[in-house]
């Protein structure tokens, strides 16, 4: 019988929550790296007993982790106790150097970006916000950092290089940070074409690629933000989150900061699908494993207040890819109820019926195992909650 | 060139992930000085690379500070010398953390 394994990123460790195809009961494991903010927990699609995670801290900067055995044990790859250099003479110790690549063969000079006092300010690594691994190769995986750019490892999370074409656009000096910082915080890997991968960046957009990373181009066209001083400009604007069904990976999902938003063209072409939501602001957004035009957002009251409309937390499901919404209520607490759920905070498993999770910033992971229909809470005590994954594991 | 053992103390955080419990007691050759510490605390336990300091520039990080036989050296130049209680072993070599809620 297939097992469930939900993988929690919190403010202080992360979690691993696992059930078998019923997804009835929930054993919960954890804290790991407890008293660290884990941005990110993501398995391989290739091999789910290999799972990467992001470990920060503000004082002691970025870890990579690495399990080998679906979350059992962890590592630091390349960093086993013992001595600094592997028997293939590479130096240990180096899963967490991000360096933007300004080298003449591969990479772009260190530019600046534009800060909050719009002066310019020099691109400084802060943190890994995201980790995708390849959808073919269990070593190779991508991380969307702060200040925003994209590395690759391709010997499972050692070492790391810029994709530096992507912050090297000629847009790269005009974006600017949103309050969470100037961060990439999602990468879509296109399951049919591995030289195209999307990417969104807060608060520059969407921009994709079509060999490889070699070169990018953004890809905003119909979106829409007030909030900027050109609303419709090419770049600078804040981009919560994509998403697509594997199957069909032309049809792209947005929350923006205001704003659902739809493309059937790859990302060349956007329009708004807000429909009946009672507000459009929001940050996840998630496809249904088996239905592509099943979408799910969890709509926030407003870029001021960050709760659910009426202090009811209620996820909205549109079975039409958008405009008409029903909201889900069965089993989410619908008075008093003030947390929000982060980007990366929502995601689907692959049974049938569909699993659908979310945490909170209250500290609850809640499970539909009936497409959305009712939820419970798996727990409801966590720190709060960054970042839910899913792995199906047959 | 002589060798020193020193001590080191580091906190939780960079404990768990060095797997160490307690002090550290590391052989240091030449002058005993911030960076020479570093440098063995790094070559010991790889994995704390970019932990305390910036793993390019050298930099310590921001939120760290040390101490050494009870005064506050984090702004001394990192090739000064240490008190000799640091490099005779008397007294620790002390990370900390800086203090903050949340």
């Amino acid at each position: 019988m297939a097992e469930v394994r939900i993988l929690v990123g919190t403010r202080k460790g992360a979690f691993i929550l696992t059930s078998n195809g019923s997804r009835r009961s929930w054993s919960v494991s954890g804290p790991l790296f407890g008293g660290w903010e884990i941005y990110h927990v993501k398995g391989s699609p290739a091999d789910p007993n290999r799972i990467y995670a992001s470990q920060t801290s503000s004082w002691f900067g970025q870890i990579i982790q690495r399990s080998d055995d679906g979350g059992r044990t962890w590592h630091q790859p390349g960093s086993p106790e013992g001595p600094s250099v592997s028997g293939t003479g590479m130096p240990m110790g180096e899963s967490n150097k991000f360096v933007y690549d300004t080298s003449d063969e591969t990479g772009r000079p260190l530019t600046t970006h534009q800060w909050y006092d719009g002066t310019q300010h020099p691109w400084e690594f802060a943190r890994v916000w995201h980790l995708e691994p390849s959808l073919a190769d269990p070593d190779t995986v991508y991380a969307g950092v702060e200040d925003a750019a994209l590395f690759r490892s391709t010997d499972g999370g050692a070492s790391w290089h810029e994709i530096a074409a992507l912050r090297g656009h000629e847009s790269g000096p005009s974006w600017q940070p949103g309050a969470g910082g100037l961060c990439l915080h999602t990468i879509v890997l296109d399951p049919n074409n591995p030289d195209r991968m999307f990417t969104a960046i807060s608060a520059a957009g969407a921009f994709r690629t079509d060999d490889g990373g070699l070169s990018w181009r953004p890809i905003n066209q119909g979106l829409h933000s007030e909030y900027i001083p050109d609303p419709t400009a090419e770049v600078g604007h804040c981009v919560h989150r994509i998403a697509i069904h594997p199957g069909r990976p032309d049809t792209l999902f947005m929350q923006k900061h205001w704003d659902v938003m739809r493309s059937d063209d790859g990302g060349d072409s956007w329009h708004e699908v807000s429909g009946n939501l009672p507000s459009d602001f929001g940050f996840p957004i998630a496809v249904h494993p088996h239905e592509p035009e099943t979408i799910y957002v969890v709509p926030i009251e407003s870029d001021s207040l960050h709760y659910p409309p009426e202090g009811k937390l209620r996820v909205y499901r549109s079975r039409s890819g958008g405009n008409d919404w029903e909201a889900l209520s069965r089993g989410l607490p619908q008075e008093h109820c003030y947390v929000n759920v982060l980007r990366d905070a929502m995601t689907v498993d692959e049974l049938d019926p569909g699993g659908i999770y979310f945490g909170t910033t209250g500290g609850q992971v809640y499970a539909s195992a009936d497409d959305g229909d009712s939820w419970t809470p798996i727990v409801r005590d966590l720190p709060a909650v960054l970042s839910v994954e899913a792995q199906t594991v047959r | 060139m002589t060798a020193a053992t020193v001590r080191v103390l580091l906190p939780h955080h960079l404990r768990t992930l060095a797997r160490v419990d307690g002090e550290l007691r590391l052989e240091v050759r030449g002058p005993v000085t911030i960076a020479s510490i570093l440098d063995a605390i790094e070559a010991a336990h790889p994995m704390l690379r970019g932990t305390i300091r910036e793993h390019v520039t050298q930099r310590r990080r921001a939120r760290i500070r040390f101490f050494a036989n009870a005064e506050d050296v984090t702004h001394l130049p990192p090739d000064a010398r240490l008190p000799d209680a640091i490099a005779s072993g008397a007294e620790p070599f002390q990370v900390i953390g800086a203090i903050a809620g949340g």
